[in-house]
C-alpha cells in the first residue's frame, strides 16, 4: 500500500512498494499518458517530474516517491496550455506522438527559470529522450520557443 | 505489402501493364452536366480532373466513392469524416480527411473525425503500408468531398424554393433522365449554400437533412474545385487532428485502452524461431505479487505469416507483476530448425553467393560480351545488417473474447487484415470480430503484422477475461519481423574512354516471402521492384541477378524495404566509381541517369511480373527528368561543389521509391572521431502536393531514421536468436547527434501529376549521402551497414 501525491491529489494505490512508478501510474492510478518505452532508463517516454524535476518513472519505485510532488503529462497545466505544450503546437513537433509526453515534461523542467538557456544545454538536456519518429529539430526549436517565449 | 505477398505465396502474380483508359475527358463531363445537372456550386465555370487508374483499385476490397460511408452532418453542421487508414505519424488522419473536407466546402474547424473499425468491405482496403494512403485515396476523398456538395446544393435549391417540389420526387426524378430538371442558383460557400438571387444563406447542417436523400452522384456528374480553390489543401496549415491530445496526454494508444477485468500478459518466447519448448517451472514466477496465471501458447514454425512464435505467457493483475513473473520463469528450450543462425557465417555466405552469377532477372542488352570487352572492370560489394523497427511504442494489443465473439483494440496498420487472422485463429466468424484501431506509436512496416494482436486473443479466450499483450522492448528487438541482412555486388563494364558499357548487379538477401511460404531462398517481384531491376541508369548492356538465400528469421518489411540496401550499394557505388575516374560524383550519376525519357520497362529486358508499387505502369513511369531534377536541386541548395575545410565533405545520393522521387545532399563533420550531420538537404518530388506541412516532418523524420540505420542499426544472431536488447545495444540516434538542420525542398505539381506518398521514400537515399560525405571528409569509404559512429 502506498500512498502518492499525484498532480496535486492524494491517491492510495495498492501495490507493495517496490513496485514500478510507471507501471503504478499507469495501471493503477488510471494516469495512461505516461508511456513506455524501454523500462531501463533509456528513452524518457516514462517521464515525470517528482518535486518539479524530471526523472524516468520506470526507474523508480512507488516507495521512494511517497512523500514526494508527482506531476506527469496530465498534470502539467490546467489547461494544457504550459509554454511548452503551446510551442510543441505552434511547431506541430508530434509525428506519431508517442514520445512526446516524455518530452514535454523533460523540456518543462529543462527550461525553468533559464530563458538564456544555451543550444548546448537544450542538446544535452533532451539527449534522454529518443523520438523513432526524429522529431529532434523541431523538440529543439520548441524548447527554445518556449524557454524565451518567442 | 501484405496483398502482393500473399499473391506471390499462392503463385497469382498479375503484373499491371494494362493501358489505361482514361475517363471522360473534362470537356465531356461539362458537357453531360451542362444538359442534366448544372450546379452552379461555384460562381465560376469550375475545373474538373481527369481521373486516373491507381493501384488502390486493385487492392483488396478496393476503393470505396460512397460519401454516406465517410461523410455524415449533424443538424448543428458538425462534419463527421471518417478516417479509415491507420495513423503512425504520418499526419493521414488529418490529411485525407482534409482533401474531402476542402472539396466539399467544409469549414475545418466544424470537422470531427472518427476512425474506422477494421471494416474493408465498407470501407475499402485499410492496409496502411506502402505509402499508399494519399497515392490511393486522394482521388476517392476528392470524389465524395464533391459529391456532398453536390447533394448539399441540391437540398438547398429545395430548400429555397428554387425546386418547388418535395426532396423525394426530386430524388425519383433524379436517375430517371439527364434533362428532368436543372440545377442551379445556388453557390456552395464555406459550411454554407447561398442562393443567388436573393443573396440568403443555409447552413449545412440545417440542409443536411435533405441532403440526405439526394442520392450520391456519379463522378461525371460532379465538379471539381479549382486548385486555386483549396482553402487546406496544398497549404499545410492545418493542425494535425491529434496534436492537442497528443501533447495534453489524452491520446489513446494501443496499451492506453482500459477494460474492466483486464488482465496484463507478458510473455516469454523462444529464443530462435520454432525452437521447442522442453519444459519449464514457473513456481518463481507464480511466487510475486499479482502474478494470477500461466498460459502456454504453441510453438509456430516458419512459414507461418503473422501467426504468434508461442511460448509461455504469465498473466497478472498488472504489468510490473506480468513483466517481473515472466522474468522469473525458468525455461529449457530445444534446438529448432534454424538455431545454428550465426551471423558471421552467413555473411560469409551471402558475401560468396553474391560474387558468383545469379538468377538473371532482367537482361539488356548483352552484358556477358561488354564485360568480356571490357577496357577494365570495376566491382564493389555493399552489405547491410538486420534491422528491427523499433516503434517507440512496442507492440501491445487488447482482446475481449467472450460469447462467442472477440473484440480488439490495437495499434495495427492492417485492422481488417488483423480481424481476418484473429477470426481464423478463434474459428470465429469474421462478424463476430471487431477490431478498432487506437493511434499507433510508430509503426514502420512493424505493425503490419499483428501476431501480438493474436496472442492478446488466443489468452483472452483462454483466461476467460480481457487481456492486454504488453510487450517489453526487449521482446520487441528478440522478435521482430526483421528488416532482411543482404550482399549486393555491383560491377560495371568500361571501355578506354572510362564509358559505362555494362552494368551488373547481383542482390543476394533473405526473402520476406519466407514468412508466407516455403522459402525458395529467391526474391520475389516485390524485393526486386525496390530499385534492383528498376535501376534507372542509361547503360546499354544489364544483368539484373538475384544469387539464393535462405531465411533463417522471420523476415518483413521495414520502412522503405528493400530501397535501403539498394540505394546503399547503388549510390555508394556511383560515388566510388566516380573516385575511380577522377570524376565528380554528383555529374556521373547525372550522367548516369541519362536523357530525359521515360523507362520502357517490356523493351529493356524487364521481368514479366516487374512490380512498379502496383501501380499501372504509364501512370507512374519512371522518368528521368524528374530524378535528375531532385537531385540538381539537392545539390544546387547544399552549394555543390564548395571547397570545404578538412573533416568536412558533403554526400549525395537520390533514389526513386513508392514513385517518389528523393535525393538528399548531406554535410559531414567528423568531431573529434565522431561523425556529425550539421545539414541535409533533402528534394522531393511526390507529384501533386497535399499536406506540404506533413511531407517536410516526413523527410525530416527519414533523415533520424536514416542516420540511425547508417550509424547504428544492426541486428546479429548468435545460434539463431537476436544478441540486442534495447536501447544501449540497438540505439536510436538522439538530441545531441542527429542531421540538425534538414531543408526539405517540394517540387511542386499539379493535380494532374499523380499524387505519391511520402511515409517511406525518404529513408532510402539518406544512408548513402552521408557515407558518401563521409568519404569525402576522410577518404574512408565504408560499405557495410551500419557504418558505425565514429571514424579513425
Ligand atoms: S520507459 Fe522509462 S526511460 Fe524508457
Ligand atoms: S513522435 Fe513518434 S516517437 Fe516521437
Amino acid at each position: 500500500m502506498a500512498q502518492l501525491t499525484i498532480n496535486g491529489e492524494s491517491r492510495t494505490i495498492d501495490v507493495p512498494g517496490d513496485t514500478t512508478l510507471l507501471w503504478a501510474l499507469r495501471d493503477l492510478a488510471g494516469l495512461k499518458g505516461t508511456k513506455y518505452g524501454c523500462g531501463v532508463g533509456l528513452c524518457g517516454a516514462c517521464t515525470i517530474h517528482v518535486d518539479g524535476v524530471a526523472q524516468v518513472s520506470c526507474m523508480l519505485t512507488v516507495s521512494q516517491v511517497e512523500g514526494t510532488e508527482i506531476t506527469t503529462i496530465e498534470g502539467l497545466s490546467d489547461d494544457g496550455n504550459h509554454p511548452v505544450q503551446v510551442a510543441w503546437r505552434e511547431l506541430n513537433v508530434p509525428q506519431c506522438g508517442f514520445c512526446q509526453a516524455g518530452q514535454i515534461m523533460t523540456a518543462a523542467s529543462l527550461i525553468e527559470d533559464k530563458p538564456d538557456i544555451s543550444d548546448q544545454e537544450i542538446l544535452d538536456g533532451m539527449s534522454g529522450n529518443l523520438c523513432r519518429c526524429g522529431c529532434y529539430q523541431r523538440i529543439v526549436a520548441a524548447v527554445r520557443t518556449a524557454a524565451t517565449g518567442s | 505489402m501484405l496483398h502482393y505477398l500473399e499473391q506471390a505465396a499462392a503463385g497469382k502474380v498479375a503484373p499491371r501493364k494494362a493501358i489505361v483508359v482514361r475517363n471522360v475527358s473534362r470537356r465531356t463531363f461539362l458537357g453531360t452536366a451542362a444538359a442534366g445537372f448544372a450546379v452552379a456550386a461555384f460562381p465560376k465555370d469550375a475545373l474538373g480532373f481527369a481521373k486516373y487508374e491507381v493501384g488502390g483499385s486493385q487492392m483488396p476490397h478496393g476503393l470505396v466513392y460512397d460519401p454516406t460511408v465517410f461523410v455524415s452532418i449533424d443538424s448543428d453542421g458538425t462534419v463527421t469524416i471518417v478516417a479509415h487508414r491507420s495513423e503512425m505519424g504520418t499526419g493521414v488522419r488529418t490529411s485525407l480527411p482534409m482533401v474531402l473536407a476542402d472539396e466539399m466546402g467544409a469549414d475545418w474547424d466544424r470537422v470531427k473525425i472518427i476512425q474506422a473499425e477494421g471494416d474493408e468491405p465498407k470501407y475499402g482496403n485499410q492496409d496502411t503500408d506502402g505509402s499508399r494512403s494519399m497515392r490511393h485515396h486522394i482521388q476517392s476523398m476528392r470524389q465524395m468531398g464533391a459529391s456532398v456538395r453536390f447533394m448539399l446544393a441540391i437540398a438547398a435549391m429545395q430548400h429555397f424554393g428554387i425546386i418547388d417540389q418535395p426532396i423525394e420526387a426530386v430524388a425519383e426524378a433524379f436517375g430517371a433522365s439527364d434533362d428532368q430538371f436543372e440545377v442551379q442558383g445556388v453557390t456552395v460557400g464555406v459550411h454554407e449554400v447561398t442562393n443567388d438571387a436573393t443573396g440568403e444563406a443555409v447552413g449545412f447542417g440545417e440542409l443536411a437533412e435533405i441532403a440526405m436523400l439526394v442520392p450520391v452522384p456519379e463522378f461525371e456528374q460532379l465538379n471539381f474545385k479549382d486548385e486555386s480553390e483549396f482553402r487546406y489543401v496544398g497549404k499545410g496549415e492545418i493542425e494535425p487532428y491529434d496534436q492537442h491530445d497528443i501533447t495534453t496526454g489524452k491520446a489513446i494508444y494501443g496499451a492506453d485502452v482500459d477494460l474492466p477485468g483486464m488482465k496484463v500478459a507478458v510473455i516469454a518466447r523462444p529464443p530462435a524461431v520454432g525452437a521447442p519448448l522442453v519444459s519449464y517451472d514457473a513456481t518463481a514466477a507464480r511466487s510475486i505479487a499479482g502474478v494470477e496465471d500461466i498460459a502456454e501458447l504453441p510453438i509456430t514454425v516458419m512459414p507461418a505469416k503473422f501467426a504468434p512464435l508461442g511460448g509461455v505467457a504469465v498473466i497478472a493483475a498488472h504489468t510490473d507483476a506480468a513483466i517481473r513473473g515472466r522474468d522469473a520463469l525458468e525455461i529449457e528450450w530445444g534446438e529448432g530448425p534454424h538455431s545454428n543462425y550465426n551471423t558471421e557465417e552467413f555473411t560469409a555466405e551471402m558475401r560468396e553467393t553474391a560474387n558468383a552469377p545469379g538468377k538473371v532477372l532482367r537482361k539488356e542488352g548483352d552484358p556477358e560480351a561488354a564485360f568480356a570487352e571490357a577496357a577494365k572492370v570495376f566491382g564493389r560489394e555493399y552489405s547491410q545488417a538486420h534491422m528491427a523497427h523499433a516503434p517507440m511504442e512496442p507492440p501491445v494489443a487488447i482482446a475481449d473474447v467472450k460469447d462467442g465473439k472477440a473484440e480488439i483494440w490495437a495499434p495495427v496498420q492492417s485492422p481488417f487484415g488483423t480481424r481476418q487472422d484473429i477470426a481464423a485463429a478463434l474459428e470465429l466468424p469474421i462478424e463476430d470480430v471487431t477490431v478498432h484501431v487506437t493511434l499507433l506509436g510508430g509503426g514502420f512496416g512493424r505493425k503490419s503484422k499483428c501476431d501480438f494482436a493474436i496472442e492478446a486473443a488466443l489468452l483472452s479466450r483462454d483466461v476467460g477475461a480481457p487481456v492486454r499483450v504488453q510487450w517489453t522492448r526487449e521482446d520487441d528487438i528478440h522478435h521482430s519481423f526483421f528488416h532482411t541482412t543482404s550482399v549486393e555486388r555491383i560491377e560495371v563494364a568500361l571501355d578506354d574512354q572510362d564509358a559505362v558499357t555494362g552494368w551488373r548487379h547481383n542482390s543476394v538477401a533473405p526473402s520476406i516471402l519466407s514468412t508466407f511460404a516455403e522459402d525458395s531462398g529467391h526474391q520475389f517481384f516485390i524485393e526486386s521492384g525496390m530499385g534492383h531491376v528498376d535501376v534507372p541508369f542509361e547503360i546499354p548492356n544489364m544483368s539484373i541477378e538475384n544469387g539464393k538465400a535462405m531465411a533463417h528469421t522471420r523476415i518483413g518489411w521495414y520502412r522503405a524495404v528493400s530501397n535501403v540496401p539498394r540505394a546503399w550499394a547503388i549510390q555508394s557505388f556511383v560515388a566510388e566509381l566516380a573516385d575511380e575516374l577522377g570524376r565528380d560524383q554528383k555529374d556521373l550519376l547525372i550522367e548516369l541517369i541519362g536523357s530525359d525519357r521515360e523507362l520502357d520497362p517490356p523493351n529493356q529486358g524487364f521481368p514479366d511480373d516487374y512490380w512498379n508499387y502496383g501501380e499501372v505502369y504509364q501512370e507512374y513511369p519512371i522518368t528521368t527528368a524528374r530524378l535528375k531534377n531532385v537531385t540538381e536541386l539537392a545539390a544546387e541548395k547544399a552549394g555543390w561543389g564548395a571547397d570545404l575545410p578538412a573533416g568536412s565533405g558533403l554526400g549525395i545520393a537520390a533514389h526513386r521509391a513508392f514513385v517518389t522521387y528523393v535525393a538528399v545532399a548531406a554535410r559531414v563533420d567528423i568531431v573529434d572521431g565522431l561523425i556529425t550531420v550539421p545539414e541535409m538537404h533533402i528534394a522531393v518530388d511526390c507529384g501533386f502536393v497535399a499536406n506540404p506541412e506533413r511531407i517536410r516532418s516526413q523527410m525530416e523524420g527519414a533523415a533520424v531514421m536514416g542516420m540511425t540505420l547508417a550509424l547504428n542499426s544492426a541486428i546479429t544472431f548468435q545460434n539463431g536468436a537476436a544478441q540486442q536488447s534495447n536501447f544501449y545495444d540497438y540505439d536510436i540516434v538522439r538530441a545531441t547527434n542527429f542531421p540538425k538542420v534538414v531543408h526539405t525542398h517540394i517540387v511542386e505539381h499539379p493535380f494532374s501529376v499523380h499524387a505519391a506518398g511520402v511515409g517511406e521514400p525518404g529513408v532510402p537515399p539518406i544512408a548513402p549521402a552521408i557515407a558518401n560525405a563521409v568519404f569525402n571528409a576522410t577518404g574512408q569509404r565504408l560499405r557495410d551497414l551500419p557504418i558505425g559512429t565514429t571514424v579513425s
